[in-house]
């Protein structure tokens, strides 16, 4: 602090600090706290807030185990939200698989093969679409993937079958691979092209296959760029509410259509609080979970 | 053990330019082959493409009699050794030094007891789990060694790698790697651009000049008989007089020169008409006060540099081209002081007639280029 005051002076190091701060308390601190505080507080009419009965309770989260309805899955019988939060990790997870088995081959290419003269316009490619917005693009994908759309066309063309396409969780994930698979092809694109091309070479002078130099070189070297844009894909798809309502069939449901569900159907906002930080909570034990497993440190994913 | 490579007319083009023309020569088993060249003059690539990782436009590469085209660089019976080393640093010392084996299938133990096995070769024992971080510059160039020798190799291609050590590193590397070749009895082929390492370590040496192969031989025939006037200022110091082949007799010519008339050796293919200009090793050169019968001319002492074992006296002559002799320092010997007239002189079977050689400077003046040359 002493440094920033002695380098740009008292005024503008002020101004550094009370922008920083608002950013953090008006913008993050305040309304999560808000949030906070309304998720352990009963749901109750207006007239009864401040009164005796308007005290702390967990009661909003133990609705998301005791809910009465229940879906068989495994061998046990588990409550409908459980369940429907089990589905949005494991096809967050799903999307986050398949991102990143379309954008490592193509961080690949762009990194280490593509001429670098047309480096830029092949990203400029790949970024046209991110400047349409998000409902577009997924309208885009209804109208693409429906049953009397251009793909079934297409196919009649070559004389296959009309699929239907929009069941199960099968739009949901296109349009959600198709959102955020630029933020996992970023961070593996700068991972591979730190990597020296000796290294490569090395590797392949030695003996190696194009295979075993992927897995045991440039894999390894990337997996920073892999693990953060594998975090970023799944907690950006888990916490995605647009692809999953337009794009859904009758049997998928997506964690944060609960909470929406809770926050505006119900005017629950109590229990809609809850379900969002369980949602967060239960996502971020999942993810470091994963980085245990692939023994990937915290530092890694910020470089 | 170890194989003969050859080269025939191999040529390498990119786009239109030519990086490497017509380079022939065969380099014998067990044979520790350098190529030496400025930079850009096409090392690099004669090494890439025996390697595998570029294929010639012309002409065929044969490694122990078998051609090459088509060969990937993991198919090939060559190790290289980039100039920044390429250690994988994510590996610690021992899995660097068996990756060949692994890929190749060889099973843990084995690989490492074959890792520990060359680290002793390269006398850098006890740092198989070490990190590549962890090792100073001329430990990763021995583990880089180890690296490359694991997969057995018939042919070993070096590519300057001794150009990021330090001086004194450089010069005990150098007779490391020597001992290394002549222990395993692999065939080196090593790039630089420094005649002293090329000098030192070979058994023949390969003078380059754009893209073109200028002279094969001994150290010893590159540096006593320079096939033409690129060899002879790049390796080692020349003083350099232009002028013209006045008359050729067998073994000897005249030179005609602005400071007067030399008696020379003719190098090969020089005739009346060619291109041509003299050459003379400062070492080979004497100065005294009267001028000499024979070669002799005039000239200025402008500077006296002591190096110790040999004192360089800079001079000046009658039309300010720079020259250069070399005295040994023998106590007695009087050294000239500057500012001194005195004559040099050279005696005509140390004196050289060249034919100019593809590359070479077309005017400057002689111990400029040659110093350049060396320090290149």
């Amino acid at each position: 602090m002493r440094e920033l005051v002695r380098r740009y002076g008292l005024t503008l190091a002020a101004v550094f600090a009370g922008l920083t701060a608002f950013w953090l308390l008006a913008l993050v601190v305040f309304p999560y706290f808000f949030l906070a505080e309304t998720s352990f507080r009963h749901y109750l009419p207006v007239d009864q807030l401040g009164g005796p009965n308007d005290t702390f309770t967990l009661s909003n989260y133990l609705t998301f185990v005791s809910s009465s309805s229940t879906t068989p899955f495994l061998f046990l019988n588990v409550p409908i939200h459980v369940y429907i939060f089990i589905e949005t990790v494991l096809f967050s997870s799903v999307v986050t698989i398949i991102t990143f088995s379309l954008a490592y081959p193509l961080a690949y290419f762009l990194a280490k093969v593509a001429n670098v003269k047309t480096v830029p316009t092949l990203f400029l490619l790949l970024l046209i679409p991110l400047w349409v917005s998000e409902i577009l693009r997924s309208f885009a994908w209804y109208i693409i993937l429906s049953y009397q759309g251009p793909l079934n066309a297409l196919l009649g063309v070559f004389g296959l079958h009309q699929v239907r396409w929009l069941t199960a969780y099968n739009g949901v994930i296109v349009g959600l691979v198709y959102t955020y698979v630029l933020f996992m092809l970023f961070p593996i694109y700068n991972a591979i092209s730190t990597l020296d091309t000796n290294q490569i070479e090395a590797a392949q002078d030695m003996g190696a296959r194009w295979w075993q130099i992927h897995r045991r070189i440039i894999l390894p070297h990337s997996k920073p760029g892999v693990a953060s844009g594998c975090v970023m894909v799944f907690m950006l798809s888990a916490g995605s509410i647009i692809v999953p309502s337009l794009l859904a069939s009758p049997s998928s449901r997506w964690f944060t259509e609960v909470i929406q569900q809770w926050m505006f159907e119900s005017q629950d906002w109590n229990t809609g609080s809850a379900y969002a930080f369980l949602l967060l909570l239960i996502c971020t034990i999942f993810v470091s979970v994963m980085m245990r497993l692939f023994k990937v440190r915290l530092a890694d994913i910020a470089q | 053990m170890s194989e003969g490579v050859e080269l025939s007319a191999v040529c390498c083009d990119f786009g239109d330019f030519r990086a490497v023309d017509h380079v022939s020569v065969t380099i014998k088993p067990g044979e520790f082959f350098s190529f030496l060249g400025p930079s850009g003059c096409g090392k690099t690539t004669i090494l890439r493409m025996v390697s595998g990782f570029i294929s010639p436009s012309e002409g065929e590469i044969k490694i122990g009699g078998q051609n090459m085209r088509g060969i990937g660089p993991n198919k090939r019976p060559t190790a290289l050794i980039f100039q920044n080393l390429a250690l994988f640093p994510l590996m610690p010392v021992w899995e660097n030094i068996s990756f060949g084996l692994e890929v190749r299938g060889v099973d843990k133990e084995t690989r490492r007891a074959k890792a520990e096995e060359l680290l002793r070769l390269v006398d850098l024992p006890n740092s198989a789990d070490k990190a590549i971080s962890q090792l100073s510059g001329g430990q990763k160039q021995r583990v880089a060694i180890a690296r490359a020798l694991a997969v057995e190799p018939k042919v070993m291609l070096l590519d300057e790698p001794l150009s990021a050590l330090d001086l004194k590193l450089r010069q005990h590397m150098r007779a490391e790697l020597r001992a290394i070749q002549k222990r395993t009895g692999v065939t080196f082929i090593y790039i630089t651009h420094d005649q002293g390492e090329a000098l030192a370590m070979s058994d023949r040496v390969g003078v380059m000049s754009q893209g073109k192969l200028q002279q094969v031989d001994t150290p010893q025939a590159i540096y006593n008989q320079p096939a033409n006037g690129f060899v002879a200022s790049f390796v080692g110091e020349n003083n350099i007089f232009t002028g013209t082949v006045e008359n050729v007799a067998g073994q000897m010519g005249t030179f005609g020169t602005s400071v007067g008339n030399f008696t020379a050796a003719i190098g090969p293919g020089v005739t009346r008409n060619s291109a041509a200009r003299l050459y003379v090793r400062p070492e080979y050169a004497h100065l005294q006060a009267a001028p000499a019968a024979g070669n002799s001319l005039p000239v200025a002492v402008e500077n006296v540099a002591f190096e110790g074992n040999f004192i360089n006296v800079h001079l000046s002559d009658a039309h300010g081209g720079a020259r250069i002799i070399q005295m040994r320092n023998d106590k007695a010997i009087a050294v000239p002081a500057p500012g001194e007239r005195l004559h040099m002189s050279f005696a005509p079977e140390n004196a050289m007639i060249l034919a100019d050689g593809a590359g070479q400077p077309a005017s400057r003046s002689a111990a400029q280029s040659a110093l350049e040359a060396s320090h290149a």
